[in-house]
């Protein structure tokens, strides 16, 4: 606007491109980079990723004995098994007990602030809701080594307290603040019309939510459970620190397990760069990078599945 | 019969009966929610509240991290947002630029939407991995906080961009059509209109990301954050302690330790956070009240 102020000739008032008119197009350019760049970090974690595990997925990997073994010994000297099926079991166990926990009380949570909870209760709520999630996991797992393994000891009469019960628990508590978030946005996003009509039909507030809202919400419903597995699947330093930490498939609540990502987070640092084990860990991280693509690949398509009906 | 239209019938009190019996539970299942996190936390402040000195965040540890204070952490995770917010808030808020004000509804915008929601659902511990891979190793940049701070960088530029989009969405689009009408070009628009009554719903998301990125432990546990070093770093090519990491170390690899220590660290980093959130939950709510449209 200020760069010419002054008479300008015919032609250039219909040639626009003065100072101004660079600068525009030169931040153009600049926030469309950094609109790339999202795209590009998500390849480059996979591309890097990749390039650290390639060798041992083409090398060493036998695939059957790599989703099949429940022997995870990479320190065996004579003939170390790479078997993640006890992790995986180890992973889903926890992730699994943390959804039994987490679905009912999140989706409890989402529909008392989102249809009865009104005024300052609800913000007040929605608040406490919004700092638990924002705890770090570290505490999570400080809180599970800390007070839940006693508890747990004390309680069921058990020689550990750090096992699935523990960790599920840890991470149902972790992610339902979550899970309460995204459902009760889901609820908040189904129209107020739809309710109207339901109660000028003689409907009561719980009809209403039963059979017409939680209905039409249920694709953001169903997107919040699958965040919230991803984030069982993905969290890293709660589990190392709460499930016991040794290879097992679990028979009980009360057997102590090993996750997939804690795995990673324990041995990483005692193996050489560029060794059978290192690139074995890689190969698991690509695992999970490409398990959690997925599920939230599809908790997107779900999602964006109701707005457009 | 018919001489109280208005009276309540059984079916009107069992549906009575049936909502109170349901917002009970509901209530409950909240308050269950949130309950036993309250009083956790209660513990922690009961079991480390002893610890909380100026001399417990000002002094180094000591006799192998059984005694003494967190200072080096404490720095440490004060290098470590820094540099990282120095990285993800140019990108993150161009990011977020492009998407509310320049990106076309197409497949491409489709994409990048769907990277964010990617970025921040990879596990924390494939972040790690990645840091590793890339700048670590491939860039050269060693364990250092560079590239432990441009791992985090990366992980937390999901919450920069959603708060960023946000807040620039929630300037009316007429705000936007004035200013086009006196022959702005769109970069003085965003300049001089939007961002100004954006800027503080952006403040608002990158104290959220500061927040974040205090607490992870995973992405520098192999990039850049160590155990235990005596020394205060000096440069962004320095290793450094880290309090996230420090919890788990004084938690479960050193011998030794008196109870009430790791305690104390817990304390101390769930304060960090807890208090940065506070503040920008409370600085959000300022602003909504404040808003004139």
């Amino acid at each position: 606007m200020t760069a010419q102020p002054g008479a300008r000739s015919a032609a250039a008032d219909f040639d626009r491109r003065n100072a101004d008119w660079y600068i525009d197009k030169l931040v153009q350019t600049l926030v469309f980079i950094g609109g790339i760049s999202a795209i590009v970090f998500v390849l480059g974690i996979f591309v890097f990723v990749t390039k650290e595990g390639i060798g041992f997925v083409i090398d060493t990997m036998d695939a059957k004995e790599f989703f099949t073994s429940p022997y995870w010994e990479p320190s065996d000297e004579d003939a170390p098994e790479y078997g993640i099926l006890a992790l995986v079991a180890g992973t889903a166990s926890v992730t699994g007990l943390a959804m039994v926990v987490a679905i009912p009380f999140s989706l409890g949570a989402a529909i008392f602030i989102g249809e009865f909870a009104t005024g300052k209760t609800r913000e007040v709520l929605k608040v406490l809701v919004e700092l638990l999630a924002a705890i770090p996991s570290v505490v999570w797992g400080f809180i599970g080594l800390t007070i839940m393994n006693p508890l747990i000891i004390e309680w069921f009469h058990v020689p550990v307290g750090l096992n699935v019960l523990n960790a599920g628990i840890i991470l149902g508590l972790m992610a339902a603040p979550i899970m309460t978030s995204i459902s009760e946005d889901a609820i908040k996003a189904v129209p107020d019309r739809y309710r109207e009509a339901a109660e000028a039909m003689g409907a009561t507030h719980w009809q209403v939510i039963f059979k017409v809202v939680l209905p039409a919400a249920k694709n953001g419903l169903l997107g919040a459970v699958l965040l919230g597995v991803a984030r069982g699947f993905g969290e890293t330093m709660a589990v190392l620190m709460a499930t016991g930490h040794s290879v097992n498939i679990p028979h009980s609540l009360f057997d102590s397990v090993r996750a997939l990502t804690a795995t990673i987070a324990a041995e990483l640092g005692e193996t050489a760069q560029g060794s059978d084990h290192y690139q074995a860990l890689f190969t698991i991280g690509i695992f999970l990078f490409l398990i959690t693509f997925l599920i939230n690949l599809s908790a997107d398509l779900i999602v964006r599945g109701i707005r457009k009906g | 019969m018919g001489n109280n239209l208005f009276a309540a019938t059984g079916l009107n009190r069992r549906n009575q009966r049936v909502q109170g019996l349901f917002r009970t539970l509901f209530g409950l299942m909240t308050l269950l929610l949130i309950i036993p996190v309250l009083l956790i936390l209660g513990m922690l402040l009961y079991k480390g509240g002893g610890m909380l000195s100026m001399d417990f965040l000002l002094t180094y540890p000591k006799d192998g991290m059984t005694a003494g204070g967190l200072l080096p952490a404490l720095v440490g995770t004060i290098w470590l947002v820094s540099v990282a917010l120095l990285a993800s808030v140019p990108i993150g808020v161009a990011a977020a630029i492009y998407l509310s004000e320049y990106a076309p509804d197409n497949w491409l915008t489709r994409i990048i939407n769907l990277a964010i929601i990617n970025l921040a659902g990879v596990p924390s511990i494939v972040h790690a991995l990645f840091g590793v891979g890339a700048f670590v190793i491939f860039f050269g940049f060693g364990t250092s906080i560079l590239a432990a701070s441009l791992t985090l960088a990366i992980m937390t530029l999901p919450v920069v961009i959603v708060a960023t989009r946000e807040s620039l969405q929630a300037v009316p689009f007429a705000f936007r059509e004035a200013c086009w009408n006196m022959g702005a070009t769109r970069w003085q628009t965003i300049r001089r209109v939007v961002l100004p009554n954006a800027v503080s719903g952006i403040l608002t998301g990158i104290i959220l990301e500061v927040s974040r990125t205090t607490g992870e432990t995973a992405p520098v546990m192999f990039t850049g954050a160590v155990f235990f070093t005596p020394f205060l770093p000096q440069s962004v090519f320095d290793q450094t302690m880290a309090m996230s990491l420090h919890l788990f170390v004084v938690a479960t690899q050193v011998p030794g330790v008196p109870d009430e220590l790791p305690f104390g660290v817990a304390l101390v980093l769930i304060g960090m956070v807890l208090v940065m959130n506070s503040l920008s939950i409370a600085f959000r709510m300022y602003l909504r009240g404040k808003k004139k449209w």
